[in-house]
């Protein structure tokens, strides 16, 4: 896995953002989400724009290990750039590139648009850098704890949840350790016509099938087995709490929202 | 085939947290013919030394030879394929690599990738079943109907079919009942010597190493630790433990036979059999009375 995607991948730390309480995190960039949009001068792509990096910094997550993971990201952050800067048609004209004409307001649109993306995409990027998916997890299943008055089974989803999240990484081991065993027997992932290369992940998928299925049963016979029976009476190991940074880091998140507000037109 | 290493380093996921340095600086040669047992603890680098041996990874630093192809960070051969059908490697538990309908496709598979004819694969399929252990019966079954011992000998014909030079083995007894690991690396002794192999044997089993091999390479954390003949290396118990590696069984024996009786029987790679020998030998000669 020399080039795994960032996105989904938990980095190590001991950071104020690593130990924040899950809920927080979950909360704050939720709301973030709908903040971004609220923004449309460039003094309020600033604060949310330094919001962002703040974060960032702090995570002490390494730059150019962000940078590289948001790759497959960039080329969409461009093409939205060049999309919106061709079909805005507002402002004056600046120059002509084949037959659309590029007004100066599509270049705005552009750099407005993209600038919200790439916010999205590093502050969401940055909830599971610093958690763990168990943490998550279990963020999630408090967040939606009274969803449970209207029997929504929030315990079962959440366990769902982390099941499929802790085999992600199994599952790629497994699915890089079956196609190098058949690369050694000659199938070719890389190169050919694409009818041969269709072809080639039939080896790869079906005994990834089989694994994964025999996973779940060996899975589902190892929890009964200590005795699971759902989420009634359960009791976590780690309690999840909000303390006096959380407090402190919704504070200032409040002031963004409120400065925000105030300095959009 | 020979196979040289030379300062050969390898780094997974280079430039990330996450980066970890596998090979070491590493220098090896396996002279074509031989029978070279890699041993190692957990995390030793084997693994990673192993995918160097067919171009499935390529050194971070430092060259690989696997007789003409040759591998580096920044070249990499146009024959992969041939460097491929001309190492066969059986993987940690093989049998998971089995996909196909019949015994007979997925034995086929490999092969008919490396375009073999269909006639000289008939001829192979026949040929490389009896040497697993298997009969012609099972060529009409589905592999996943077979127990975990039948599938991993499927597995491996699947990988002699392609009649490799060069046999690279990752513990392929791990997880057989003890019979069963004796009869596989007996097989794999046999196909050895009859098809003239270079044979690299990945392994914790220190009695498999002393047995087969005439070549013993000890990896700790990425580098050569130590090297030699079987019966040279394995009587170095302490370096050996500083490895957190044992020495094998028959070498145990012999020192606590020494210690016991005061008698020493030098380790040859003897089995057990010619140890009881030996030592009806030394007793009946040191006691002449009984």
């Amino acid at each position: 896995m020399n080039n795994a995607l960032v996105i989904g991948q938990y980095v190590p730390g001991n950071s104020l953002i690593h130990r924040l309480d899950p809920r927080t995190k979950i909360t704050i960039i939720f709301f973030f989400v709908f903040i971004v949009f609220f923004a449309n001068n460039f003094w309020s792509y600033a604060i949310l724009t330094v919001f962002a990096l703040a974060s960032l910094f702090t995570s002490r997550v390494p730059i150019r290990f962000i940078l590289k993971g948001l790759m497959p990201v960039w080329f969409l952050i461009i093409f939205t750039f060049i999309l919106h800067m061709i079909v805005t048609k507002e402002g004056t004209p600046v120059f002509n590139i084949f037959t659309f004409t590029v007004y100066s307001g599509g270049i705005l649109q552009g750099f407005a648009i993209s600038m919200r993306f790439f916010l999205l995409i590093l502050v969401t990027s940055l909830l599971t850098l610093t958690t763990t998916p168990i943490e998550i997890t279990d963020a999630i299943e408090e967040l939606l704890h009274p969803l449970k008055k209207v029997r929504f089974p929030v315990h079962e989803l959440a366990l769902m949840m982390s099941i499929s999240l802790r085999f992600i990484p199994t599952l790629l081991q497994e699915t890089e350790k079956i196609s190098k065993a058949q690369a050694s027997r000659g199938v070719d992932f890389r190169t050919g016509p694409i009818k041969e290369r269709v072809q080639a992940v039939v080896p790869l998928l079906v005994p990834l099938f089989v694994s994964a299925f025999k996973r779940a049963e060996e899975l589902a016979m190892a929890m009964e087995a200590r005795g699971y029976q759902g989420g009634q009476g359960r009791t976590k190991l780690r309690e999840l709490k909000i303390g006096k940074r959380d407090i402190f880091v919704y504070c200032l998140f409040i002031g963004v929202v409120i400065g925000l507000l105030f300095i959009r037109n | 085939m020979d196979i040289t290493f030379k300062n050969v380093s390898f780094v997974y996921q280079q430039h990330s947290p996450f980066a970890h340095r596998a090979l070491d600086k590493l220098d090896l040669h396996i002279p074509s013919g031989s029978f070279v047992a890699v041993v190692g603890h957990t995390g030793s680098g084997k693994s990673t030394l192993i995918q160097h041996l067919n171009g499935l990874v390529r050194p971070t630093e430092g060259d690989v030879w696997i007789g003409d192809f040759h591998l580096n960070a920044e070249h990499k051969p146009k024959n992969m394929k041939e460097l491929r059908s001309k190492v066969g490697v059986v993987f940690q538990y093989p049998e998971h690599q089995l996909f196909e309908e019949t015994v007979e496709k997925d034995i086929r598979f490999g092969p008919k990738n490396f375009g073999v004819g269909d006639r000289e694969i008939q001829r192979r399929v026949k040929e490389v079943l009896p040497s697993v252990g298997l009969t012609e019966d099972f060529l009409d079954r589905s592999p996943f109907d077979l127990s975990g011992g039948q599938m991993r000998r499927v597995a491996i014909a699947g990988v002699l079919a392609t009649k490799p030079d060069v046999l690279v083995l990752d513990e392929p007894t791990a997880g057989l009942d003890p019979r069963g690991q004796k009869e596989m690396m007996e097989m794999f002794y046999a196909a050895h010597q009859e098809q003239k192999l270079t044979t690299i044997l990945v392994t914790h089993s220190m009695e498999d190493a002393a047995t087969y091999a005439d070549h013993v390479i000890i990896l700790n954390k990425g580098t050569k630790y130590m090297e030699g003949k079987p019966e040279a290396v394995f009587v170095q118990k302490e370096a050996l433990q500083q490895v957190q590696l044992d020495v094998p069984e028959v070498v145990r024996f012999l020192d606590l036979f020494e210690k016991k009786f005061g008698m020493s029987i030098p380790y040859r790679r003897q089995s057990v059999k010619d140890i009881a020998k030996a030592i009806e030998k030394v007793m009946t000669g040191g006691s002449g009375h009984e």
